[in-house]
């Protein structure tokens, strides 16, 4: 090794998880105190977020209300555009949860451990995302208060539902999807629960967590079933990442609408799906490592990593939007053929579509070079891009596509109203509201696997080995 | 809804004890006005204050949740419930009385068993001319109107005004209550007021009579009686839909001695049609004949068919006009002037000189006359009844050149009473009012205020009349000026007659007693002849005891049960051509053309939401008129649709929006009569913009100016339009060609099959071992009149959405009609193209459903389950003809809060609730019924035993409806013929619904201009 300076370089990549010098007690002092404190030491910008959030939530519930008591007519809805926003929104939350999947099961399967540090909010992420998602498609049924018709139970009315639909398909998807992530990130939550219950002061913490921790001992015994059963888990779990965004693309791919009826949808779908659960993950990693002071546990190389799956995914999605339009003028089909056309350059909606492309090609391409993806601030911003931007994706398949399709004479157009923004805008006060709840109540980093990972350095020669490479670089150490 | 917060117990504020005192006569007069057994509650009740409505509706709630605030535009709907309590309700489908016997269409024809339903034979009246019908009577609740196949003026076939009278007849809105000044007031009150009146005027020099066109030999001949007996008094006649121009134009052209004629045509007979501006199969008396007439000489299925050619001038686009084979936009004054050029060039001596006018080519009208000249015999000219006399005297004078009269066109006794120009009578009327020498005036049924010319002021002339009395149906604007008001009965609850337009004479019977009580025309003119006790059913039946020779009770049966007298038809009269002494209209540079509204006439129906949101021909516009500019003349104002425009015209202006319609002619104003009412009632008021102050003199065609006014109007139509050229041209929406395209390859046209779609399927096709119901439409015959789509509307419970939502895009209809155009932007061709569903073999809206809401049928029917819909829209978003249509909002009265109006609900049909999917059934209701009959005589259903209600109502036949598995089926003819497509067959839905492609048949001289 060529020492051409006495300068050290700084240490931007290397292979250790969390940063240097992290103990057992540390990371307890560091994720679980906060959640341990009393209501009346809960930091102030909780309290706000909170209060946003619940404000949010509110206007959510009204809409509901509202969509229940006078009709999904609320809507900008109509004929041709049968699905309009709410679906969007279903789509575009449930492609956030994506991102939950992948890390917490696939990359404990490709054995990537940088994982353990985000692993647990993104699957939190996850689960409140599902639970935003899976709300959509019940509210905007024109009779939501029957829509367990779609499930195969026993019934007086002799009926099953019709497996042949992708709807129904998309019942079950959703269903396992949300029962397999709650199972995995409760069995994750088990130890640090039980740590949480061992060292809780009042009676409701000893209560609360004492009860969630399922009598956890902490046993050799314990810890290897436990390590057994989530492994199993994980591996459940990972083909839920291809297949439940494949589903939903599946609503599309197997109509026959121009603009939907595309092979490359599934593959697409979930691609996009990555994308922007990536997205979010950062956009909810980057202020939770500055509120809670986590940057040594969600290091600069765990949005480095998360930066660089964000910007594969999102080439393979604009790869999918080359692919859309090449097969549209490939196909021959004149219906196809102006429905590209109307997307691209139509007067009423083209719009939406250089928007998407400014959004998801033009703003991830700062993400080649390393210094933006180690600055958190420009992940931020970048991630916002890509949320709105894979909404407008959406947006522009689901609506677009509809708005122009076969008939000349059917054609229409679509305008969102105040109670589309509304159930949109108030499903971040139901997603903030858990996640808030969640990061004040839970320990939002798996502090289990974390402590592991401090042992291992600071046993196994990792914190001892950097500490003479750096003085060698200082030159303190000759070789 | 506010109800909620009045399920407390304690009221702080009762609208009984705050409420002004009940006014005891009223109360009493009130009472004496009802008939039947009455039951009240309270004075309050019966006094029927707006308190006590407030206290009825806190006492009994209406269901808060499903209907809400967001259905604004319908509010009329929901504040129904109100009156509701109180309304007519003992009245409710209660028979005449049992002496004045009705009869049943006993006598159906063969193949047309009607199911359990009654059907009576009556007449509804259109201008006052009769139109055959057979009301569809649920245990005494008239539900539904068909034509009669057995009346001349219909062969089976309805307008879809006609289609709308059940929803007008139920309307809430209608008078109830006769009344003097606004109080209430009995008919006994009203019979003794009148004959102190009359009795004041004994000579009648001061009476007047205000009536709309009359063709009833009874109502005439007892208006004949009352004239006789008021020898001073006078007779006016006022109808704003009349044809002036047709009546002073014939007596310009013929010498029929004293009486008046009427042409009456044969288009079965004639090759060459000629219209100046006729909208013969949608517009004027004998339309729906003439429309079926003409179209039985269009139906070609192969090459070896022949056709007739239509030649339309025109200045609003008409559906006529739609089926042209050459057609030209022109100004009225150009369409004037061409109709006296060919009638010079085709030897009409005394045609006054004009020019061509400029936007016709020399080739085109040559073409014209060569056409007539070579159809000698067998050629039919027309005029429209909104041309002038001379364009009319023209028409006559072309018939009779060509040899016509007595082939094609025939002159009968003119079936009006008295026929008359009605712009100079009223005119008369109102000189004499001004001149203070009227001091009774009785109008019945018009509604001049309304609708008389501007400069006439009538409510302020009819102020002048010591008593003025208004008899109508609603209590509109001229109800609301006069001193008297009484409720005039509607027409399917009165007895009557009236002639159609040969004279065929149909007795009107009624279905029920009428329903918010009213006196008929023919009770009212009793009253004023001092018989104010005798019916209108004794009155009509003394009239034709007196008539009719021989067994008079087995007369008057048939007459009922045939809803047409036979041999009453009008023989022909011998004219003789006297020669024509009247100018053309000047040119001017951009003039106002007045149509009737397509839906609501000219008015009288603005209270029928049925009519008000049925999308008008081509424009698709509802809930609305616009200032309908060609192209080329928004350019030159410098405006665009949806942009309002001021025009100005005899010193007054109206602003309306603007709708740019390709086929209006260069340089002129289309506007629809009728909209802008101020008492029409709660659906109708303030819609649209009243033109009627444009209207000077009641002529069909004003000078005006016209300038863009600041501001927009969102106009809502049912469908975007985009032109058929480019993208359009090359989906084969709609398949065009010509007659000679077709003989060119009678085994393939190519315009039929312009591309081959091979059918692969991996799954096996279904089976059907009974029925196989299937549906061709002829696109050549469709003029777009939406005859199917309020027939449809009547009979499947359709629901109306109100202007907002059809904005949105939710309108209801099953049925369509999508309007495209081809060629040129000013004279372009007309398609029409009514879509339903399909009812696809391979429908893609049923594997979507995921609860099976939708499913095929062992007959091949794509069925919807409205029980079962949860309103997911993925079989909307899957159907490639967008034929389903969803309930976004709770658009059909609920049993909470249902009005009178669900009363017009077919029962066999179920109302769809909020939030479920609906679409085109095939009429399965109809079939259901057929396959009972059927079973039960142990056969199989007939052919041409189910009729949809679309077919049925289609006035040119264009909708073939039947069996696939019977080979011998109608259906299966068509679908034979080397026209048929399946719209997007590239698809592979394999829709059961086919199409026969457009054929039109252009001049051979001309043929280069014919569509391809």
């Amino acid at each position: 090794m060529a020492v051409t300076s006495g300068v050290p370089r700084p240490v931007v990549e290397t292979k250790r998880v969390i940063g240097r010098g992290q103990t057992s007690g540390g990371i307890d002092d560091v994720v679980n105190s906060p959640v341990l404190v009393g209501p009346q030491r809960t930091p102030r910008w909780w309290w706000i977020g909170f209060g946003i959030s619940l404000a949010l939530l509110g206007l959510y519930l009204f809409s509901v209300v509202r969509l229940i008591t006078v009709g999904v007519g609320i809507f900008g809805n109509n004929q041709p555009v049968s699905w309009a926003m709410p679906i969007i929104n279903f789509v575009w939350w449930i492609g956030i949860g994506h991102a939950g999947t992948l890390i917490s099961a696939a990359l404990l399967l490709f054995r990537q451990p940088w994982r353990t540090s985000i692993n647990r909010f993104a699957e939190a992420m996850t689960i409140f995302a599902v639970v935003c998602a899976g709300l959509y498609p019940i509210l905007h049924l024109g009779r939501p208060w029957v829509f367990y018709w779609l499930l195969p139970y026993p019934n007086t009315h002799g009926l099953w539902p019709n497996f042949r639909s992708p709807l129904d398909w998309d019942l079950f998807a959703i269903s396992t999807y949300a029962s397999v992530s709650v199972l995995f990130w409760f069995i994750g939550l088990i130890p640090d629960l039980a740590t949480l219950r061992d060292s809780a002061k009042s009676r409701f913490q000893k209560l609360f967590y004492g009860v969630l921790a399922l009598g956890w001992n902490g046993s050799a015994k314990a810890w290897q079933r436990y390590n057994r059963a989530y492994l199993l888990l994980a591996a459940l779990s990972f083909p839920l990442v291809l297949s439940v965004h494949s589903t939903i693309a599946m609503d599309f791919a197997v109509s026959q609408v121009p603009g939907w009826n595309n092979t490359v949808m599934p593959p697409y779908f979930v691609a996009g799906a990555v994308f922007a659960g990536f997205a979010m993950v950062l956009i909810l990693a980057v202020p939770l490592r500055r509120a809670f002071g986590l940057e040594k546990l969600i290091t600069l190389r765990h949005l480095d990593n998360a930066a660089k799956l964000m910007l594969a995914t999102g080439m393979i999605v604009v790869y999918g939007y080359g692919v859309e339009l090449f097969y549209a003028w490939y196909s021959g089909v004149e219906y196809e053929i102006f429905m590209a056309y109307n997307r691209v350059f139509g007067a009423d909606h083209g719009w939406a579509f250089w928007l998407l492309i400014a959004c998801n090609l033009v703003a991830i391409q700062p993400l080649w070079l390393r210094s933006v993806r180690q600055n958190p601030l420009a992940l931020f911003v970048i991630s916002l891009f890509v949320s709105v931007g894979m909404w407008l994706e959406r947006y522009v398949i689901i609506v677009v596509s509809l708005t122009k399709d076969f008939l000349v004479s059917s054609w229409g157009n679509y305008v969102p109203t105040f109670w589309d923004w509304a159930l949109f805008i108030g499903s971040f006060g139901l997603f903030g509201t858990l996640f808030l709840l969640f990061i004040r109540l839970l320990p939002s980093i798996a502090t289990t696997e974390m402590k592991e990972f401090a042992h291992h350095d600071a046993h196994h020669g990792s914190d001892a080995f950097e500490t003479i490479r750096e003085a060698y670089y200082r030159g303190e150490v000759r070789a | 809804m506010s109800d909620a917060a009045s399920l407390t117990p304690e009221r702080a504020f009762d609208p009984l004890l705050e409420a002004p005192a009940v006014d005891l006569a009223d109360v009493r007069e009130r009472l004496a006005g009802r008939q039947g057994p009455e039951y009240w509650r309270s004075l309050d009740e019966l006094a029927d204050t707006p308190a006590f409505q407030e206290f009825l509706r806190k006492e009994f709630p209406r269901q808060a949740a499903p209907l809400d605030a967001s259905l604004d535009r319908r509010d009329f709907l929901k504040l129904l419930g109100a009156s509701l309590a109180l309304g007519g309700l003992t009245a409710c489908a209660r028979p005449p009385a049992a002496r004045e016997a009705i009869v049943p269409y006993v006598q159906a024809p063969e193949h047309r068993i009607p199911g359990k339903p009654a059907f009576y034979a009556t007449a509804l009246l259109d201008g006052g001319y009769a139109e055959g019908v057979l009301a569809e009577s649920h245990e005494g609740r008239p539900t539904h109107v068909e034509g009669n196949p057995d009346h001349p003026a219909s062969l089976g076939a309805v307008h879809a005004i006609a289609s709308a009278a059940v929803l007008s007849l139920y309307d809430p809105d209608r008078s109830q209550q006769l009344a003097e000044r606004g109080q209430a007031r009995s008919w006994t009150q009203f019979a003794d007021a009148l004959g102190g009146a009359l009795a004041a005027v004994p000579s009648g020099d001061r009476f007047r009579l205000l009536t709309e066109t009359i063709t009833s030999p009874t109502l005439a001949a007892e208006i004949d009686a009352l004239l006789a007996a008021y020898p001073g008094a006078r007779r006016h006649q006022w109808d704003a839909r009349h044809a002036d121009g047709a009546i002073a134009g014939i007596r310009a052209v013929f010498d029929a001695g004293a009486a008046d004629v009427a042409p009456v045509y044969d288009l079965t007979r004639a090759d060459v049609v000629v219209s100046f501006g006729a909208d013969f199969t949608n517009l004027g008396p004998g339309r729906l004949r003439y429309a079926k007439d003409f179209a039985r000489r269009r139906r070609v299925r192969s090459a070896a068919d022949g056709m007739n050619r239509l030649w339309q001038v025109e200045t609003t686009p008409t559906p006529t006009g739609t089926l042209a084979d050459h057609r030209k936009a022109l100004a009225p004054a150009d369409v004037a002037a061409l109709a006296a050029w060919i009638a010079s060039e085709v030897g009409v001596a005394d045609a006054p000189r004009a020019d061509l006018p400029a936007r016709v080519e020399r080739a085109w009208a040559d073409a014209l006359v060569a056409d007539l000249q070579d159809a000698r015999g067998r050629s039919a000219v027309f005029a429209g009844s909104d041309q002038p006399a001379v364009v009319h005297a023209l028409a006559h004078a072309l018939n009779h050149a060509l040899d016509n009269v007595g082939a094609t066109v025939r002159y009968v006794a003119h079936p009006e009473a008295a026929p008359t120009v009605h712009a100079t009578d009223l005119a008369e009327l109102v000189a004499d009012l001004r001149a203070g020498s009227v001091d009774v005036l009785v109008v019945l049924g018009a509604n001049p205020a309304f609708t008389a010319p501007p400069e006439l002021d009538f409510a302020a002339a009819m102020a002048r009349a010591a008593l003025s009395v208004h008899v109508g149906e609603h209590l509109d604007e001229t109800g609301s000026t006069a001193t008297w008001h009484v409720p005039r009965t509607h027409a399917l609850e009165a007895w009557g007659d009236a002639r159609a337009f040969d004279g065929t004479v149909t007795l009107q019977q009624p279905l029920f007693a009428p329903f918010y009580g009213g006196k008929s025309d023919l009770e009212v003119v009793q009253a004023l002849l001092g018989r104010a006790d005798r019916s209108g059913y004794d009155a009509l039946r003394e009239a034709w005891q007196a008539r009719v020779s021989g067994d008079f009770d087995a007369f008057w049966r048939r007459a009922l049960y045939r809803g047409a007298l036979e041999g009453s038809g009008a023989p022909s009269v011998a004219v003789a051509r006297r020669p024509i002494d009247l100018p053309l209209p000047l040119r001017a540079d951009l003039v106002v053309h007045f149509q009737l509204d397509h839906a609501i006439a000219d008015g009288r129906h603005a209270n029928n939401g049925w009519l008000q949101e049925l999308p008008r021909p081509f424009s698709k516009l509802t809930w609305d008129n616009a200032a309908i500019l060609a192209p080329a003349t928004a350019e030159r104002l410098g405006v665009g649709s949806h942009d309002r425009l001021t025009v100005r015209s005899g010193g007054r202006e109206v602003v309306l929006p603007v709708w740019v319609q390709p086929g209006q002619a260069p340089d002129t104003i289309g506007v629809a009569l009728g909209f802008g009412r101020t008492a029409a009632g709660r659906v109708g008021n303030g819609v649209g913009t009243d033109v009627y102050p444009l209207r000077a003199g009641g002529a069909w065609a004003v000078e005006a100016t016209a300038e863009r006014a600041g501001g927009r109007h969102r106009l809502a139509t049912t469908q975007t339009h985009h032109s058929l050229e480019g993208t359009g041209e090359r989906r084969h929406i709609v398949r065009a060609g010509t007659l000679a395209e077709l003989r060119a390859e009678p085994e393939h046209p190519r315009f039929v099959h312009p591309v081959e779609h091979p059918y692969h399927d991996l799954l096996p096709d279904f089976e059907y071992t009974s029925y196989k119901w299937g549906m061709v439409v002829d696109m050549t015959v469709c003029t777009g009149c939406n005859a199917c789509v309020t027939a449809c509307q009547s009979e499947n419970n359709v629901p109306i959405v109100g202007k907002e939502q059809v904005i949105v895009g939710r309108e209801m209809h099953w049925i369509r009609v999508d309007a495209y155009y081809q060629g040129d932007l000013d004279d372009p061709t007309f398609h029409n193209m009514p879509i339903a569903c399909m009812h696809c073999e391979k429908a893609p809206c049923e594997p979507v459903c995921p609860v099976a809401a939708t499913v095929h049928d062992s007959e091949g029917l794509n069925v919807m389950v409205y029980n079962r819909c949860v309103g997911t829209r993925y079989c909307a978003n899957n159907c490639p003809y967008k034929v389903r249509r969803f309930n976004y909002l709770q658009f059909a009265e609920l049993a909470t809060n249902a009005t009178e109006l669900s009363l017009a609900n077919n029962p066999d049909v179920t109302v769809r609730s909020r939030g479920v999917m609906e679409k085109c059934t095939y009429c399965t209701q109809r079939i259901s019924s057929a396959r009972i009959t059927a079973s039960n005589e142990d056969r199989r259903i007939r052919d041409g035993e189910v009729v949809t209600a679309c077919q049925s109502a289609c006035p040119t036949e264009a909708i073939v409806f039947g069996d696939l598995n019977d080979a011998t089926s109608a259906v299966v003819a068509a679908k034979a013929s080397v026209l048929d497509y399946a719209l997007l067959e590239e698809l592979n839905t394999v829709p059961r619904t086919s199409y026969l492609a457009k054929v039109r048949n252009p001049h051979p001289a001309l043929a280069v201009e014919g569509v391809r």
